[in-house]
């Protein structure tokens, strides 16, 4: 890997009691890159992304994040999850917030920005979206496109290098997609680094830098997305995409 | 006499109402105060003990749910009889007003715990993660987060247990303190009438229709816009 990285994941083992979700993965996110994740439901795509910013507590192994091992415990994790921004696929708004209070909790709170800051920063990251005039609603008054960009100016607003998606379109209605897409997109052309877990797979092949495949805790085969779309190497690979009809 | 008039001298003579209502009024203002410093001690304490809860520390928990529970299963009678009567034994000496106070303050505490705890638990899961993932600590997320959701769905439970408990004041008669009840009973047996109980009925209910409005209206208001 030529550019430095961002992320490095080394040999992480997570277990639910006996249930062993991950079982020993390996991988690395460089500057800028956006690595997608795909593989059936269950194998432990959104466990892995939630222990990068531990929301889950891995047993074994490490995540390097700019050098610094998030899994030990005197990390400063509050410090290290500022930079880590992270977009869920049921967009978690705070519904008793309007949407510049979803954006500027964190912005006041943890960032310890002053209210006009604060405030200047959430109207630039609601551009960003698209979504300047809907500062004021409330999370029940917007479709379920818009409070998913409100969910990534949310985590953008923290300035974050990297960011962690997990399945941010599932639970959209296919007209919806495109907008959320969209901003991933711009989001990708500026140069943030991005972690995806999605099943959008021609946003797979035209955006990602490079796709894993897992299976079962395991990562199966990286690669870039024209090798991993046209000439998978697993037969699991191959199975996978015919049946999501890829 | 006819029957009619009979019942207005029993419940209302106006004779002995005009006598003894500066009696009862004091009583009011005990009733009042003692209302408030319940009310507000109560809930304050059980949202505390909620709050504590949430930390998961199992000694302590186990301290909270044990406190809640024995409270919550006591008759508050008992707790003012045993507290007045038991403490003065052990050098401890406190006013009926105070015991009162303390005793019905724990019990709105408990149950104020309970339906706290029931609202916090009641939060989707993904309201913390999405509160920690962007670095807010435990206490903010349940402070700007957590509890300002669940205490939209506590109001009526917790309206319904504050009023209850506050009924309660009435116990201060068989400990001596001056509220409502007291001096109703007081001016009843002095006068031989049972207008002053009347009035002192009516007293509650001027002082606790407004509350069960109140509550009502704090329900209305505290509904978000949701879908
Ligand atoms: N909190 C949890 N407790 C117990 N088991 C869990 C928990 N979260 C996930 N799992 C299990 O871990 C496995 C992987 O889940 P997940 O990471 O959500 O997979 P994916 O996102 O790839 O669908 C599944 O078998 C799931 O049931
Ligand atoms: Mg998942």
């Amino acid at each position: 890997m030529s550019v430095p990285a961002i992320i490095k994941i080394i040999d992480l083992h997570k277990s639910f009691g006996n249930l062993e979700v991950l079982k020993g993965i390996d991988v690395t996110l460089g500057e800028s890159e956006l690595v997608f994740i795909l593989g059936p439901s269950g194998s432990g795509k959104s466990t892995l992304l939630r222990c990068c910013n531990r929301l889950e507590q891995a047993q074994r192994g490490q995540i390097l994040f700019d050098g610094t091992d998030i899994l030990k415990p005197d990390t400063e994790i509050n410090a290290i999850r500022q930079q880590i921004g992270m977009v869920f696929q049921s967009f978690n708004l705070y519904p008793h917030l309007s949407v510049l209070g979803n954006i500027c909790l964190a912005l006041r709170k943890v960032k310890k920005f002053s209210k006009k800051q604060a405030r200047e920063i959430a109207f630039h990251q609601l551009e960003r979206v698209g979504l300047v005039d809907k500062s004021d609603n409330f999370p029940s008054e917007l479709s379920g496109g818009q409070q998913q960009r409100v969910a990534i100016a949310r985590a953008l607003a923290l300035d974050p290098k990297v960011m962690l998606f997990d399945e941010p379109t599932s639970a959209l209605d296919p007209e919806l997609v495109g907008d959320v897409l969209g901003v991933m997109k711009d989001l990708k052309n500026s140069g943030m680094t991005m972690l995806v877990v999605s099943h959008e797979m021609r946003f797979a092949r035209s955006a990602a830098d490079r796709i894993i495949f897992m299976d079962g805790g395991n990562i199966v085969e990286e690669g870039p997305p024209e090798q991993m779309f046209d000439n998978p190497q697993h037969q699991r690979t191959r199975s996978f995409l015919q049946q999501v009809g890829y | 006499m006819s029957a009619w008039e009979r019942f207005l001298h029993t419940f209302f003579n106006r004779d002995v109402i005009i006598q003894y209502l500066p009696d009862i009024g004091k009583g009011f203002i005990v009733t009042c105060e003692l209302a408030i410093l319940v009310v507000i001690s109560g809930i304050a304490m059980g949202f505390i003990l909620a709050m504590v809860r949430a930390y998961q520390i199992l000694p302590v928990n186990l301290i909270i749910v044990g406190f809640v529970d024995v409270l919550r299963s006591l008759p508050p009678l008992v707790l003012v009889l045993l507290f007045y009567f038991g403490l003065p034994n052990i050098g401890v000496v406190l006013s009926g007003f105070v015991v009162l106070w303390l005793v019905l303050a724990a019990v709105l505490a408990a149950f104020a715990e309970e339906i706290i705890w029931a609202g916090i638990t009641s939060i989707n899961k993904g309201q913390w993660e999405a509160a920690r993932s962007t670095g807010l600590g435990m206490t903010q997320t349940l402070v700007y987060v957590i509890l300002p959701q669940a205490i939209r769905m506590t109001i009526p439970p917790m309206t319904n247990r504050t009023i209850a408990i506050t009924k309660n004041t009435a116990l201060g008669t068989v400990i001596g303190v001056g509220e409502i009840l007291n001096q109703a009973t007081t001016a009843q047996s002095f006068s031989s009438n049972a207008s002053p109980l009347m009035v002192g009925a009516i007293v509650y209910v001027l002082l606790f229709v407004p509350i069960v409005v109140l509550g009502r209206w704090i329900e209305t208001r505290f509904a978000w816009k949701n879908a």
